[in-house]
């Protein structure tokens, strides 16, 4: 098949089985790839109800048609499975090398299922695939096992590794790779480890065949002449995703102690300028990126050296647990890295429990003696490795901040920052609904990715609440999560403007299969809707009350900064859903109606 | 005329081997292309970029006399008169004369350039 690796490798971690089967061309022509491919055989071959971290779960580590491919930023890799923090649908991202070696090892998905007896690791060389111990790895660091990996493997093959959080069972757990990446979001690390999985390690040495070898030449070197050409360029090399700090702050944006502010008082010793200036080495870039957001750097005051912080890790870690210094942050950062955590809920996580601590929801007899409190990086240290270790405070806190808040209890639900169990990621959005109810409809819980819609509210008008803004979430929640079935980074498009229209021929002259942009928006709707849907079958009760945001966006007012004394009022959060159901083609609950469904050919399900 | 890489530019993206397979082959593959992108991470966390000088080390090693020069004087290996015996692998102080399991012959650099025009970072430039 054009432009596939053309094969599903299934791994059944309990029989020892592997084998490799045909990629099926109608989930090619209905799915895509990656996110698409994830979410159709999650919900296909998981039975209903299974337990996240039981045998029954899968994972699936997917690319899509244009990874490994000459495509500006064709380096996304997808991971899906059930989600142990959210008990529902879970795809997260990770860039670097990962997808790109997977196509030229001839594969599209590795299906993951059962429960290895002993630690294990999977090695994949071309055709060889074996399961291989991986006791001496076990208990290590998701950095060091790579790198020990790759010095007993060879530097060519391309790891996902698991750290002690993953090990441990941490419901934020992220899998790691190329030093630096992380499929971050909804606890994939956690399910890995469950399954006495430690690591993947793949080395492919094949070609991706393509069905216009020309017209595909030819609209790559358009495509990369293009980026080259933004003039958004520069800045976003020199500073990645850590140039959103500065302006996140401006608009009141930045997550604050616990997102009780959106601007903190020390941001420009965070920003991408100082971080640029004091501790960045190398950029570093995931496959065929001609703007890499990758920022390797060399923390001198610890000694250490990490990929980052990017934004959503200095938002999280920095801000939101009031760190103002820039390579305390970065050690943080490295902290998390080395355990496996997902710096997101991470960040959330610590900056709860110090506010709970503040309220004296919780003391010294809960947090071992440690005295919490924001702006202190030896307590937001000491809770990461509590959390990772499952140890004293860690044991809630690593359940994510729902299950910390129905345990803690006295009021502290109010500010749990999350959305159906996942904790929230860099945008406090109080005064910005088309944000806020893109965190209250995501399909993974409290996460940025699939829209980023706070531009619209600045451009819009930031107290509307309109139907427009429903809408923008909706075509957003389209072309962006686009991007993550077809292998590649939706940033060029963001970021440097290039233009959407290159997507289309080039997927075509790739695989061969006549496709227009329209096409392919419908597959991502199809893949919306088929999340949704997984989220009704698997969570009893499902619907409405689970795109509630956090009570402290309509209780508290915004404390300080730009966006001070805002809030959204409850009822205006409401009046948002109705517009954003109407407008999907679902119901007042917020289930898909029988029509939306037959219009997305997913009536059998 | 020979391939230059400012080694401390290049953020390890490897556009420019997908670009080098598909001009030498016609092929998507980072396997097959005739520069070394050798990552080194964690530390001290850098790229070197590896490329053909067009020294002549290899020609001057090569039993067959199989290694020529093209229009541009860049060297390149004629495969009907190549034995397949490594010699000029051996010989190349860069380390970029490289094999592939598909083929009996190795391949390296004829400059053409084509690495040059999707590199974002700038690494590249023929002098």
């Amino acid at each position: 098949m054009y432009g596939y690796g053309g094969s599903i490798l299934r791994v059944n971690l309990t029989s020892g089985e592997i084998r490799r089967e045909p990629l099926p061309q109608d989930l090619a022509r209905d799915y895509l790839g990656a996110r698409g491919f994830g979410a159709y055989l999650l919900y296909r071959e998981v039975p209903p109800g299974a337990a996240p971290r039981g045998p029954e779960n899968r994972l699936y580590i997917s690319a899509g048609p244009l990874s490994g491919l000459l495509v500006a930023g064709a380096g996304k890799c997808d991971i899906t499975t059930k989600s142990p923090l959210t008990g529902g649908y879970a795809g997260a991202s990770v860039g670097g090398l990962l997808s790109a070696e997977l196509k030229y090892a001839g594969i599209d998905v590795i299906a993951i299922e059962g429960r290895a007896p002993r630690p294990t690791y999977l090695y994949i060389d071309d055709d060889r695939v074996e399961l291989r111990d991986a006791t001496a790895y076990w208990g290590k660091g998701s950095l060091t096992t790579e790198k020990a990996l790759k010095e007993a493997l060879g530097e060519s093959f391309q790891i996902a590794t698991i750290g002690p959080a993953g090990e441990s069972g941490v419901a934020y757990a992220c899998i790691s790779h190329d030093f630096g990446r992380q499929a971050g979001r909804g606890g994939v690390g956690a399910v890995m480890g469950a399954k006495n999985l430690k690591a993947v390690a793949v080395r492919g040495t094949r070609s991706i065949p393509v069905a216009q070898l020309e017209r595909y030449r030819e609209l790559a070197r358009a495509m990369y002449a293009a980026c080259k050409a933004a003039p958004g360029l520069e800045a976003w090399q020199k500073y990645g995703t850590a140039g959103v700090t500065t302006w996140a702050n401006e608009i009141g944006a930045f997550p604050t102690r616990n997102f009780r502010s959106g601007f903190f008082e020390d941001h420009s010793n965070l920003s991408g300028e100082t971080m640029r200036s004091t501790i960045v080495v190398t950029d570093k870039a995931c496959f065929g990126c001609p703007s890499p957001c990758g920022k390797y750097s060399f923390v001198r005051k610890y000694g250490v050296r990490v990929e980052g912080p990017e934004y959503e890790t200095t938002a999280l870690i920095g801000g939101n647990c009031a760190l103002s210094d820039i390579e305390d942050v970065a050690y943080a950062n490295h902290v998390c890295d080395e355990l496996g955590l997902d710096t997101i809920s991470a960040g959330n996580a610590v900056a709860f429990a110090i506010e709970c601590y503040e309220h004296g929801i919780i003391s010294k007899a809960d947090t071992g003696g440690l005295e919490l409190r924001f702006g202190d990086v030896d307590v937001v240290c000491a809770l990461l490795r509590q959390i990772a270790a499952r140890e004293g405070l860690g044991a809630v806190l690593g359940l994510g901040v729902r299950h910390a808040a129905a345990t803690f209890g006295r009021g502290s639900e109010a500010f749990a920052m999350q959305v159906k169990g996942m904790e929230m990621s860099g945008y406090e959005s109080r005064h910005a609904p088309s944000m806020l109810l893109s965190y209250m409809t995501c399909d993974v819980g409290a996460h940025h990715n699939r829209s980023w819609a706070i531009t619209y509210d600045i451009t819009r008008g930031r107290d509307a609440v309109t139907p427009d803004k429903a809408a923008k979430v909706i075509e957003l929640q389209h072309i962006r999560p686009l991007f993550d079935c077809l292998g590649a980074c939706r940033l060029q498009w963001v970021e440097l403007g290039l233009d959407l229209g290159h997507y289309a021929p080039i997927v075509e002259a790739i695989t061969g299969l006549p496709r227009t942009w329209d096409d392919l928006l419908t597959i991502s709707e199809r893949v919306w809707n088929l999340t949704r849907l997984y989220w009704f079958r698997e969570v009893p009760g499902f619907g409405r009350a689970w795109d509630a945001p956090p009570p402290r966006t309509y209780l508290e007012p915004v404390e300080t900064g730009p966006t001070a004394g805002k809030r959204i009022s409850r009822e205006d959060a409401e009046r948002l859903l109705d517009m954003y159901y109407e407008q999907r083609g679902w119901d007042h609950d917020g289930r898909p109606t029988p029509a939306k469904l037959a219009q997305l050919g997913l009536a059998a399900l | 005329m020979h391939l230059h890489a400012e080694s401390a530019r290049c953020s390890g993206c490897r556009a420019c081997q997908l670009a080098c397979s598909l001009h030498l082959f016609g092929e998507n593959n980072p396997k097959k292309s005739a520069l070394a992108i050798v990552p080194h991470f964690p530390d001290p966390g850098t790229f070197e970029v590896r490329v053909c000088t067009q020294c002549g080390a290899c020609a001057d090693a090569c039993p067959t006399g199989a290694i020529l020069q093209n229009e541009h004087g860049a060297y390149y290996i004629n495969a009907g008169e190549c034995t397949g015996c490594l010699t000029c692998v051996e010989a190349c102080p860069e380390q970029v004369i490289f094999t592939h399991a598909d083929r009996e012959a190795p391949f390296m650099c004829d400059a053409c350039g084509d690495c040059i025009a999707v590199c974002g970072m700038d690494v590249l430039s023929l002098r």
